[in-house]
């Protein structure tokens, strides 16, 4: 990034995406007093009625929580990015993949319809991936982009799987009326298919074991993206289903048992994983995998507690995150690195950053009064109401929460106040438009800290009784809630995690030692996606093959064994075999078609064997002026000459037929013959049996009175079925730049 | 294939086949013919020149990048369907027009269905040249 311009950073690309986030931000935001209230607010716009597919916003306490966060840390994070990458050549694109994914994720959480939320889901996906490799030149990025696109993408599908047997089991995609008849998922028979698929779209979106291994990657992306999409929002997207899905899928044994132990695994495993990381910004994104752990494990249960802390961790998280992923981002611009083992004591080159460091990682560990601090209490408060296994969730809690104290120390105290190295010479503040995102979203964790109640009224409150789906009131949010429990946990974890910090390096050694010798998801992942592609390689050797008989022998096979499969289930009795009054010109075209095709049959030149099958279509077209319909028949002719020259140009070039042993087109005879007789028995069976002419009664009425053409064929083209012309032309079009393409492209070596 | 009475049989056969083709296309809704059939008809005729005179003097002859005549029919089909939308109909609805109509006489009928079978005979002609140019080129 090119920090040395300090005026150019003012252009529209950079700007735009601010103003249109601030104002949805303003937007939701008047919402406020109407959501705190207890109210809802809701927009239908029917699209497919017949299928139930509606475009419906619903708005509650939890939408509008999620779309704050999303508009207001995305007008944060756009200010930040539009000085961060000022002058880089794709900027714009930058801002409108940024901008799109805001909208998709704001669709995303405001979604009444499952199937609107479904397509919101899968934008999310997309501009995650485009924003993952937007540095599309390094391999890095493009391998990270693709494995997040497949991860999100594969839950995605089994999330789709998992909507339609909601909407098919409740009879609606309405998720809030889904939500209003309790019981109708929990106790139906399709209840473990579908929290099975809901929960594999949900954690592949957040990350959790075992799908976590896409999101460390992530990183790969500019540092705005890390800070918004993989921590802030989009990997918030599957605890915000979990959460929406809550009072139709929660508070069965399968729900609490699923989301509490692959929470409390996430978490543990991410907080020890951030201790291993030297690299700051992946220490964060380990953090971020431990938060939404935590949040899955919590979402598990239904008691208010747990849910409170939930929705009051949710917040908290977003806010101190951010912030620290766009102070990492400023020393990763201003030193060139984000190695902890080379930044130390920068305070003084950069104090506003550092003291927006310190709040935020005051409230990411915990510390009173900060909003982390009421967070962590009302997480162990939560723990201790659990309807699992309150020691095995509060020991984890504890593990995880004492090596986020551990963690924010590494972040935020030791590149900025430690001595114990030299700090990094001639570094410089960062500008005032990447400062504005980290130090509001610090004040914001303290204000919130210090004042609650403002938060507990507007937003958690409301977010609280929609997840529960009662008007059940949420636990009050309080800094001193007095001498329990919780307190004490909150002093053990202090000081568990001031010795981790202490000790940090040695851990560390451990960790490094541990990791390398057992076995890695990443390599997992390798493996499994070259398995795929060596076996549709394997696949398409052995499908396409390139060898124009096969085809032949496949396709034609296939249409006999269907047909004389069908043939036999489905008729009765043997057909009618009379004779029926054959005229001698149909004697004779008859006979044209039987010499043409013997003609064809036995022939070793390739030119004589066209001729011959040009025969037998003439000999159709005959019959078909002999029946009286001339539009057929002049067509019918016209393509067969036509396919006789194509054919004669490309023939002229090749070498003679060769003939094949007899033995060797037995397989031949009886596909070919099969084919004959089969399709001979359908004609004398459809021709026996009644013919229903109401359509031919229709159109001989109608075509002249309505369409004002007397052939009955071409006004069918061309007016009563217009629109199945029109595709056919469409058709014929891309077949001719398809054989177009084939026929200019040079044959590719064939490799084996 | 060199053959001067091939040559010369086959720039007079163009012509006609042209003119043909449009009158079949122009007939197709009262009689046997319509844009399909015109189209092949046309196409017939510059194969025939390709095959006589070489694709370069057909494509000459055609003005044309087949591909693009293809694609300016689809386009032309697509306008007629949606020209249904003036007149607040569904899309494809044909729309008719009587010049110098009687109580007797229905004079000169104009249509967008005829457009649209227009469109049809050029993404057929185009579709096949580009086809048959492009084969005669690689062999």
């Amino acid at each position: 990034m090119d920090t040395s311009t300090p005026s150019r950073w003012i252009t529209p690309a950079g700007l735009l995406p601010v103003v249109i986030a601030g104002s949805l931000f303003v937007w939701f935001a008047q919402m406020l007093p109407v959501i705190a209230a207890g109210d809802t607010l809701r927009f239908v716009w029917e699209w497919v009625p017949s299928l139930g597919v509606n475009v419906s916003f619903y708005i509650d306490g939890l939408s509008l929580t999620f779309a704050l966060l999303i508009t207001g840390i995305g007008a944060l994070v756009m200010l930040y990015s539009a000085r961060y990458l000022a002058g880089h050549v794709h900027q714009a694109r930058f801002s409108l993949y940024l901008t799109s994914f805001m909208l998709a994720m704001i669709g995303l959480v405001i979604s009444d319809n499952l199937l609107a939320l479904f397509v919101f889901w899968e934008l999310t996906t997309i501009t995650s991936y485009l924003l993952i490799g937007f540095s599309h030149d390094t391999f890095k990025a493009r391998r990270s982009a693709l494995q997040a696109l497949m991860m999100t993408g594969v839950g995605g599908l089994a999330l789709l799987a998992g909507i339609i047997l909601i909407g098919t089991t409740a009879g609606t995609f309405e998720m809030s009326e889904i939500n209003a008849m309790p019981g109708v998922l929990t106790e139906s028979v399709m209840y473990l298919p579908i929290a099975l698929l809901v929960l594999a779209g949900a954690f592949t979106k957040s990350a959790q074991m075992p799908f976590h291994f896409w999101l460390p990657n992530a990183m790969a992306a500019p540092t705005p993206v890390s800070a918004y999409l993989h921590s802030a929002t989009m990997v918030k997207a599957g605890v915000y289903l979990m959460a929406r899905t809550h009072p139709s899928l929660a508070g069965t044994d399968f729900w609490l048992w699923t989301l509490t132990i692959a929470g409390a695994i996430t978490m543990v495993f991410a907080s020890v994983m951030a201790l291993r990381q030297t690299d700051l910004k992946l220490a964060l994104a380990y953090t971020t995998l431990m938060a939404l752990g935590a949040l899955t494990l919590l979402l598990g249960n239904e008691s208010g507690y747990t849910i409170t802390a939930a929705a009051t961790f949710l917040i908290v998280h977003s806010l101190y995150k951010a912030a620290l992923f766009l102070v990492v981002g400023i020393l990763d611009a201003q030193t060139g690195t984000r190695d902890a083992n080379s930044l130390f004591g920068l305070a003084r080159a950069l104090p506003i950053t550092a003291i927006a460091a310190a709040i935020a990682a005051f409230s990411m560990a915990g510390f009173p009064p900060f909003l982390g601090f009421i967070g962590k209490e009302l997480k162990y408060a939560g723990a201790i109401a659990v309807a699992s296994e309150p020691i095995f969730v509060a020991g984890a809690l504890l593990i995880s929460s004492a090596l986020m104290v551990a963690i924010a120390g590494i972040v935020s105290f030791r590149p900025f106040w430690s001595k114990s190295g030299k700090p990094i010479e001639g570094v410089k503040e960062a500008p005032w438009p990447m400062l504005v995102g980290p130090v509001v979203l610090a004040i914001l964790g303290a204000f919130f800290g210090i004042f609650p109640e403002t938060l507990a009224t507007t937003l958690v409150n409301p977010t609280v009784a929609a997840i529960i789906g009662s008007a059940e009131p949420a636990k009050e949010l309080k800094l001193w809630a007095g001498v329990n429990l919780p307190l004490f946990l909150s002093i053990a974890t202090f000081v568990l995690g001031f010795s981790i910090y202490y000790y940090k390096q040695k851990l560390r050694e451990i960790l490094i030692d541990m990791t390398t010798r057992g076995p890695s998801f990443d390599n997992g992942w390798d493996r499994l996606m070259a398995g795929i592609a060596s076996g549709s390689k394997a696949l398409t050797r052995n499908i396409q093959t390139g060898v124009l008989y096969h085809y032949m022998v496949v396709t034609f096979g296939t249409a006999l064994a269907v047909l004389a499969v069908t043939l036999w289930f489905r008729s009765t009795g043997i057909p009618k075999m009379g004779v029926p009054q054959v005229e001698l010109w149909d004697w004779l075209v008859f006979l044209l078609v039987l010499l043409g095709a013997i003609l064809t049959l036995v022939t070793n030149s390739r030119i004589t064997a066209i001729a011959g099958l040009g025969v037998v279509g003439i000999g159709m077209a005959m019959i078909f002026i002999l029946y009286s319909a001339p539009d057929v028949a002049i067509t019918q002719l016209l393509v067969e000459t036509l396919v006789v020259v194509l054919f004669a140009a490309a023939a002229l070039k090749l070498p003679s037929l060769t003939p094949e042993p007899m033995r060797k087109r037995w397989l031949d005879v009886i596909i070919s013959v099969g084919l004959g007789v089969v399709t001979t028995v359908i004609l004398l069976k459809v021709t026996t049996g009644s013919i229903d002419r109401e359509l031919t009664t229709f159109f001989e009425t109608a075509s002249y009175p309505q369409a004002f053409g007397q052939n009955i064929v071409n006004v069918i083209l061309v007016d009563f079925r217009a629109l199945d012309t029109f595709g056919e032309i469409a058709v014929v079009l891309i077949a001719a730049i398809s054989i177009f393409a084939l026929l200019k492209s040079k044959p590719e070596e064939d490799k084996p | 294939m060199n053959s001067v009475i091939l040559r010369a049989g086959a720039r007079l056969q163009v012509v006609l086949l042209l003119v043909f083709s449009a009158y079949m296309l122009l007939r197709g809704h009262n009689a046997p013919g319509g844009g399909f059939i015109g189209g092949l008809i046309a196409a017939t005729g510059f194969v025939v020149y390709a095959i006589a005179c070489g694709t370069a003097d057909a494509r000459k002859a055609l003005r044309f990048d087949p591909g693009s005549i293809a694609g300016a029919g689809l386009g032309i089909a697509l306008v007629a369907g949606l020209l249904a939308a003036l007149w607040g109909d569904a899309l494809f609805t044909g729309q008719w027009l009587f010049i110098g109509a009687t109580e007797t006489e229905k004079g000169l009928p104009l249509s967008t269905v005829l457009v649209f079978d227009i469109g049809v005979y050029l993404v057929v002609l185009g579709a096949i040249l580009s086809i048959t140019f492009a084969l005669e080129e690689a062999v």
